[in-house]
């Protein structure tokens, strides 16, 4: 008995040390991005050919948009990969942030059931679509999570001139895309989702993509570097890095080609570079 | 008591609990091979005092001596401790098999296996169970477990033994057959024993001598005989149940320490004189009686003798009584009948002798009481 | 009710294929739930046993405490535990966060009341007079110590598998210390929450499935311990 459990507690404790971390803090890189950027599956494409060529261990967290911003307000995060243009501007202007790069863009789509109860398919005007569905009786679900998406969604209403907030017709889930999506399509609901997402659930979901293409319906992601002025904790050589590999010819091609093969259709479209 | 060196022996003795003195014993000390039976009422100090003797609990004060060498407390304890074992009144044994139970105290010593096994038969064997060895202990009845725990203490042959109340839980057969098992094991083995009982007769039949406590205190000890029947005050003598105590003057002083008294508060009853005031009480009187002391007889039931009706010249040196039984009850394997005789005595005769007498409430009898069965003590 | 059968099916066909990332998630799954449990049986047990065998002022209080963290929010241990290991918190220096050991830590504050507190009362309902027995027979304290143990081993065990459930199926102190970091992080519970939430409700289920053989194939091998060697 007592052997045992000597030989129990070795086990153990050696089973706690080969699970410690390794000390070597500038070995880390920590990336906050949103869920529905690591659901597209981007990342698992990108980050290990990044993690080969770096040499550095990629710690992705996958939050909300709000709480990944707020990694970055707080040092938590060595660099971020978001689309909230509204509060990534904010972040830059107070200091939090050392560069800013355009990677890629995706875009939203409004997307419903395929009896379309709101005739709004086809609307090239995202306003005018917001607008009929709740006159015309059908219900919108919103993520309502502060998430990127949201965010959008938000502006969306705001530039239709409605307040959807209490209406019988609009309701919130607090949930990721995915199960958002899903209840959409159990239920019969409009919603809001980015065409990655959607693409991706498309065999599961009863929804069709109803308006796209206008250009307030674009959503825009930029690599940040996290400032080390502010937090001198952060991995700031290895953030560079990563911007750096973002925005490079090569990652920017596979950017441009991922989704093909299983999707039909490219998932982002990478704009490195470009204008805003 | 046999002379010679004590091998258990507590001086100056005292436990507190709670703030409290719950045990206070100037001096008590057994001698090897003796059984030493400790009585009285709940609450009297004897688990205390056994948990004393074990070691387990250290007194407050005062010292506990093993073969003239003193006990340490706490942890230098164990070496006496594992010389000594102790069984409770309920089993407490282990969830496990017979053998496992009954080897435990072995283990703890790590006796090797076979030494182990052979001393786990022998003691299963010496108390009837060797058949349960395999048993589980949750299958026993009540005596076997008992059986199994007196087992389990015997098995690492220790030098005392400790018993509270051993038998207590048990129904009589199951008594009075581990009874037997456990006195012809104590004879062959020489163990020395101090258990605590509330049965007399357990005290009488295993007991070399018995001490009486109180309240924590010793109020007396001596051999089972001096206990019963000469008890040293009257609370002594109301606990081992001399039920007769009557009050008594003494008056003049024979020889060996004997006393003549006079009886007290006797009355009359409906046609029948007065009791004789003269009285011989032989067989002593405590220590401190003399001519003109107040004191109380003692007579134990079974010691009355009782006779049917009839007066007659009481023959030199008998006490007779006249009066009529007042009820007859019986208890155990006696009837107990009290009889007013302008005072009250109360007898035990076996049902034989009440039928023969023809007693029962009314009838006119005699009362015998021998002078050697009397006995006097202080009053209060 | 086919999605279920598929998730089944799917569930089988990954364990038996061998797909890798479904091993390395169970295995890490096992790996982190079974040390916190193991910490958490080696404290909790020696926490619980002393508060039954001992009286000090307070003890009633700790009692309580111990009683209440039975019943504490896995959630609320995960941020507190990753406030704790934050970089920039005060035990940032370990770096820590996101790590399988942040979710170990995690996971024994879990559990550590639970063992606690159901060893507290296993050792409490022995016979009184069992702990002087014991001694009467020659024990030293950890002798009797280790006595009553055993003697408890069939509550004590429970406790065991009480701790074991609460974290193994634990997943939101797991998130948030780990990060569902695949290759390092993501567990089983993890991994269903994030497929749930991309919509693979087959791989979900599989993962559910997996997760819940996982349990059964532990507990039953804990039960076979606890009711063994039970003479009829």
């Amino acid at each position: 008995m007592r052997k045992s459990a000597a030989a129990v507690t070795a086990l153990s404790a050696a089973a706690l040390i080969a699970a410690a971390p390794g000390f070597a803090q500038e070995k880390v890189l920590i990336l906050a991005t949103t869920t529905s950027t690591q659901d597209s599956g981007l990342l698992d494409v990108l980050v290990p050919v990044f993690e080969k060529q770096s040499g550095l261990m990629v710690k992705t967290i996958a939050v909300g948009s709000g709480q990944a911003m707020t990694m970055g307000l707080k040092g938590e995060a060595d660099v971020l990969l978001v689309h909230s243009p509204a509060a990534e501007k904010k972040f830059m202007e107070d200091g939090f942030g050392t560069r800013r790069l355009l990677v890629m863009h995706n875009d939203f789509v409004i997307v419903g059931p395929a009896a379309d109860p709101a005739k709004i398919k086809g609307l090239m005007n995202t306003a005018d679509a917001l607008k009929t569905i709740g006159a015309a009786g059908g219900t919108f679900i919103s993520r309502g999570d502060n998430s990127g998406t949201h965010a959008k969604e938000k502006t969306l209403w705001t530039a239709a001139g409605i307040n959807p907030e209490g209406q019988a017709w609009y309701q919130q889930t607090g949930l990721g895309m995915g199960q958002t999506l899903n209840v959409a399509s159990e239920k019969g609901f409009y919603t809001l989702a980015d065409r990655g997402t959607y693409l991706a659930m498309k065999k599961i979901l009863a929804l069709e993509i109803l308006v796209e293409g206008e250009k307030n319906l674009l959503n825009v992601y930029h690599v940040i570097e996290v400032s080390q002025a502010k937090w001198p904790k952060v991995n700031a050589t290895g953030a560079k890095a990563f911007a750096d590999f973002m925005v490079a010819d090569e990652t920017q091609k596979t950017i441009g080609g991922f989704g093909i093969e299983k999707y039909g259709a490219p998932l982002f479209f990478p704009d490195a570079g470009k204008a805003e | 008591m046999s002379t010679g060196v004590a091998i258990l022996e507590v001086r100056d003795f005292r436990i507190r609990r709670g703030g409290a003195e719950v045990l206070n014993l100037p001096s008590i000390a057994v001698a090897p091979g003796e059984t030493l039976a400790l009585i009285g009422p709940n609450g009297a100090g004897k688990s205390t005092l056994l948990l004393g003797l074990s070691g387990i609990e250290p007194p407050s004060a005062g010292e506990l001596l093993f073969r003239g060498a003193r006990v340490p407390a706490g942890a230098a304890a164990l070496d006496y401790r594992r010389r000594v074992a102790m069984v409770f009144q309920e089993p407490l044994l282990f969830d496990t098999t017979v053998f496992e139970n009954v080897a435990t105290g072995l283990r703890l010593r790590r006796f090797p296996k076979e030494e182990l096994g052979r001393r786990v038969a022998e003691s299963l064997e010496r108390f009837r169970i060797g058949h349960l060895a395999g048993r589980s202990a949750r299958t026993l009845s009540g005596g076997e477990a008992q059986r199994a725990s007196i087992a389990r203490a015997m098995a690492v042959a220790p030098e005392i033994l400790l018993l509270d109340e051993p038998f207590a839980a048990l129904d009589p057969p199951a008594r009075e057959a581990l009874l037997e098992d456990l006195a012809h094991t104590l004879h062959e083995t020489g163990t020395t024993t101090v258990f605590a009982t509330h049965d007399r007769a357990e005290a009488q039949r295993l007991a070399d001598r018995v001490a009486v406590l109180d309240c924590g205190r010793l109020r007396q000890i001596g051999t089972a005989e001096e206990v019963l029947r000469r008890p040293a005050d009257s609370f002594v003598a109301s606990f081992v149940g001399v039920e007769n105590l009557l009050p008594v003057t003494l008056t003049a002083a024979g020889e060996g320490g004997a006393f003549i008294g006079r009886l007290e508060g006797g009355k009359s009853v409906a046609g029948i004189a007065a009791p004789d005031c003269a009285l011989l009480a032989v067989g002593g009187a405590a220590p401190g009686m003399r001519v003109g002391s107040e004191g109380l007889i003692c007579v134990r039931p079974e010691d009355v003798v009782v006779a049917a009706g009839g007066t007659g010249a009481a023959p030199d040196g008998e006490n007779r009584l006249q009066g009529l039984v007042a009820a007859v009850v019986p208890q155990g394997p006696f009837l107990k009948v009290s009889i007013d005789c302008g005072l009250r005595v109360v007898a035990a005769v076996s049902g034989h002798v009440a039928r023969a007498h023809a007693l029962e409430p009314g009838s006119a009898v005699t009362v015998v009481l021998r002078p050697a069965d009397l006995y006097v003590i202080p009053r209060g | 009710m086919e999605l279920i059968w598929q998730g089944i099916r799917e569930a089988f066909g990954l364990i038996f294929g061998f797909d890798a990332e479904i091993w390395r998630i169970s295995l890490l799954s096992l790996r982190i739930s079974g040390t916190a449990t193991f910490i958490s049986l080696l404290l909790g047990v020696s926490a619980g046993t002393a508060l039954a065998l001992t009286r000090f002022p307070g003890r009633r209080v700790l009692v309580s405490l111990v009683n209440t963290g039975m019943g504490l929010p896995p959630v609320v241990v995960g941020l507190f535990v990753s406030i704790f290991l934050w970089r920039n918190g005060p035990l940032g220096a370990l770096g820590l966060l996101y790590t399988p050991t942040a979710m170990i830590i995690a996971q024994s504050v879990i559990a550590t009341p639970i063992v606690t507190g159901i060893s507290l009362a296993a050792v409490q309902q022995l016979p009184p007079k069992l702990r002087l027995q014991i001694l009467a027979l020659g024990a030293t304290r950890w002798q009797m110590v280790r006595l009553l143990l055993r003697e408890a081993r069939l509550p004590l065990l429970a406790a065991v598998m009480a701790g074991f459930g609460g974290v193994i199926s634990e997943v939101g102190a797991s998130i948030m210390v780990g990060g569902n970091i695949k290759g390092s992080t993501r567990v089983l519970t993890t991994a269903t929450v994030m497929e749930t939430g991309r919509g693979n409700f087959d791989v979900a289920i599989a993962l559910s499935v997996i997760l819940l053989l996982l349990t059964f194939a532990v507990n039953y091998l804990l039960t076979r311990i606890q009711q063994a060697e039970r003479p009829r």
